[in-house]
């Protein structure tokens, strides 16, 4: 901006060589600028084992939408390249601090992590230990996913930034729903034996009792996470419970079998779940799913709010026939981190982090989104989507079957008290 | 509470027989060869993939005939040409070989299919449900697989009892000398042995894949159990391993539809603690909570108590 300024004071002629000579040095800048150090970002989540599809499907995410942005566009940051390293924490805790040490040695500052909210404690516990004793090495952890509300209660840190709405905030919305239901008398919970699956219970049950005190629990079960071979034992006691409904935290294959049992024992209903879509979950539910089961996630599923997200989506499917945007809550946390590096000029996570504070950011879908300063927790529209062939413009799987937006809340709605006393660092 | 009997029951079989079909062979694989196949969990996950992707071109039929063959053709050929020459340099060799080929498998699979959830189902000629009792379907599907176990469980008991083959089998086993002194093929015999084996582990998948879904992480899932029924049946003991397939799949079926635990225990004693007690978790554990991992506690007492497993013969 500041050069065309300065070009346009100039009389024409002298403006013309100017910018003959100005777009060659802007050419041979390019050229230096490609040999800029790339800034390097991790993407550290299961990449082998039971849980890897989630965690490969975000690794491609993440790696198109920073070509699609920035790299295909000559970078950021004046020209630098943004490279994202993968690094496989097989969704577990110790691991996790492995990889994490990797990263360090890797001098890798910014840290994108979203499976499993155990992973998530464990690697928020570490970086703050880690930020505390290496002043001026401090690591940022972008949380694209993991949800246990305790991130941004009682464990916040200034040094993580939550990109999905949280356990509770999701319960919040999807009791309503469930309370507006008059059909629904009574509720069978089941969840993988972790934080996650214990919060969900536990909100479930508080919130149903406030909304609607009438409706039963009938069951409250807890699997041992990713363990289970065979859900129909599970579903034998769901069946002879009564319940009416069925609501479930479960991820990635628990998800598919618990649904693939219940519908093949023949039980007619509804399921409200978190993560029962994509990564072959659609594709295996297919027919016999439809109409039964329901999601609650951020953002909204069909019909795609704006040409330029539709666009999106075409662009990332000619690129990768066989994935999907599971999680377009990755690409907003990328955005906002790269916003927030254009706008402090830097790459230092303190710098980023007092920027990405209080930020209210415009995603491809055209809402406003906004990062809480006080909590780093994210605000946005919320959805109930459920699970159909019909009016599905963008399918999942490729199945032809995806999901289909019934219910939305606007930000102001989702909108939630935190107890977090957050320690800010001190420069 | 007379239905949660009955379906736990029909479940426990149903997962037990599975169970039998891929510990029958690791079992026979390690009374011939005296070697613990790491990888034979992994031979159950190639059943389910070959048959998903055969079954997307020729039909569910067609992959359950097939895909078993392929596995077992493969399973033959990793003897012949892999284990065969390691078995030169001992045990540990062996062991470490098949330790290797069970990552070489998970990797190859998730190379050529994908890391995600397979879209493989049961045929629609087995798709309603069998009967129906106090409002719970048993799909036919389950009966099916219910079927193939038995079936498998009594033509190998057949074969190894009544069968010329398989007298020369159970002779290999303990005399290889001998029955190679007699002008057996005693090497052709490992092989076939080892080929079937991993086919029965190849069947067990096609019929597994599409109730306990096609993913590369079931092989992880099933894997460890498959030993652990081995031990506890006593190494190398077909009849052990059927008694203990049998009792995993039911312990575990029971343990889950049961709704008792440490509350329950605690208030017949009498004794109460408050949520926030340090041991809170261990005071409200409940029974199907530690389902999973009730068989490697009797793994645990069945090592202390008889080690030589329900039914084995070793060291004795």
């Amino acid at each position: 901006m500041k050069k065309i300024q300065f070009f346009t004071r100039l009389s024409s002629p002298l403006r013309k060589l100017m910018a003959v000579t100005g777009l060659a040095s802007l050419l041979v800048l390019n050229s230096t600028s490609s040999a800029q150090e790339p800034v390097r970002i991790a993407f550290m989540d299961p990449l082998s084992g039971t849980f890897a599809s989630v965690g490969n499907t975000g690794k491609t995410i993440l790696e198109f939408a920073v070509d699609y942005f920035y790299n295909s566009k000559g970078g950021i940051l004046g020209g630098r390249m943004i490279e994202v390293v993968p690094l496989d924490n097989k969704q577990s805790p110790n691991e996790t601090q492995l990889q994490f040490r990797r990263a360090i040695s890797e001098e890798i500052q910014i840290i994108f992590q979203g499976n499993s909210s155990a992973v998530a404690n464990t690697l928020n516990q570490t970086i703050s230990r880690h930020n505390r004793r290496n002043p001026g090495q401090e690591v940022l952890q972008i949380n694209y996913s993991a949800v246990d509300p305790i991130l941004t209660e009682d464990n916040c840190s200034f040094w993580h930034f939550r990109f999905d709405a949280h356990a509770n905030m999701k319960l919040n919305i999807l009791t309503d729903y469930i309370a507006a239901d008059p059909n629904i008398k009574s509720m069978y919970i089941i969840g993988q034996d972790y934080s996650f699956g214990q919060v969900v219970s536990d909100t479930t049950i508080k919130l149903l009792n406030e909304k609607r005190p009438d409706i039963e629990i009938v069951g409250n079960e807890f699997h041992p996470i990713g363990q289970v071979k065979d859900f129909t034992p599970y579903v034998t006691k769901i069946v002879s419970s009564g319940a009416d409904a069925v609501i479930t935290g479960n991820f990635g294959a628990d998800m598919v079998s618990l649904a693939r049992s219940i519908i093949d024992s023949g039980l007619d209903i509804p399921i409200y779940t978190f993560y029962a879509a994509y990564d072959g979950i659609t594709a295996t539910l297919g027919e016999s799913g439809k109409g039964k089961i329901r999601l609650i996630h951020n953002g909204v599923a069909n019909p795609l709010p704006t040409e330029e997200r539709k666009q999106f989506n075409r662009d990332f499917k000619i690129a990768h026939p066989n994935n999907d945007i599971t999680q377009p809550r990755i690409v907003n946390a990328l955005q906002m981190v790269v916003k927030a590096m254009e706008e402090t000029q830097s790459t230092d996570p303190y710098d980023i982090a007092l920027a990405l504070e209080d930020m209210r950011f415009t995603t491809l879908g055209g809402e406003e989104i906004w990062m809480r300063g006080e909590d780093h927790q994210i605000f946005q529209q919320l959805s109930i989507s459920v699970h159909t062939d019909e009016g599905v413009e963008f399918d999942a799987d490729n199945s032809g079957y995806g999901l289909v937006t019934e219910y939305q809340v606007p930000l102001e709605e989702t909108i939630v008290e935190s107890s977090c006393q957050m320690r800010r660092p001190r420069r | 509470m007379l239905e949660v009997f009955i379906f736990a029951t029909l479940n426990g079989l149903v997962t037990g027989f599975l169970l039998f079909m891929l510990a029958s062979g690791l079992t026979l694989i390690f009374s011939m060869m005296g070697v613990l196949n790491f990888a034979h969990a992994s031979f159950y996950m190639l059943g389910a993939y070959f048959a998903y992707s055969l079954s997307l071109y020729f039909g569910f039929w067609t992959g359950l005939i097939f895909a078993p063959l392929i596995v077992g053709t493969l399973g033959a050929l990793v003897e012949r040409y892999g284990l065969r020459k390691v078995h030169a340099s001992g045990h540990v060799a062996e062991l470490v070989f098949t330790f290797g080929l069970a990552f070489l498998i998970e990797e190859s699979i998730q190379f050529f299919w994908g890391r995600d959830t397979k879209n493989y189902q049961t045929p629609d000629l087995l798709d309603f449900p069998l009967f129906t009792l106090f409002g719970q379907e048993f799909s036919a599907y389950r009966g099916f697989m219910m079927a193939i176990s038995i079936g498998i469980f009594i033509a190998l008991y057949y074969v190894l009892t009544k069968s010329r083959v398989g007298i020369i089998i159970q002779a290999a086993i303990t005399h290889p000398q001998t029955v190679s002194n007699l002008g057996h093929n005693v090497p052709l015999i490992f092989m076939g042995v080892f080929g079937v084996g991993t086919a029965l582990a190849g069947l067990a998948g096609v019929i597994a894949g599409p109730v306990l879904t096609t993913f590369p992480g079931m092989a992880t899932v099933l894997g460890s159990i498959v030993f652990v029924i081995v031990i506890i049946g006593g190494l190398g003991s077909l009849a052990g391993a059927f008694i203990a397939s049998l009792l995993i799949g039911l312990l575990q079926s029971y343990a889950i539809a049961s709704d008792v635990g440490m509350p329950d225990l605690l208030s017949l004693l009498g004794i109460s603690f408050d949520r926030g007690h340090p041991l809170n978790d261990l005071w409200t554990m409940n029974l199907p909570q530690i389902a999973p991992v009730l068989p490697y506690l009797l793994l645990v007492l069945v090592l202390i108590f008889r080690p030589t497993g329900l039914l084995g013969k070793r060291e004795e």
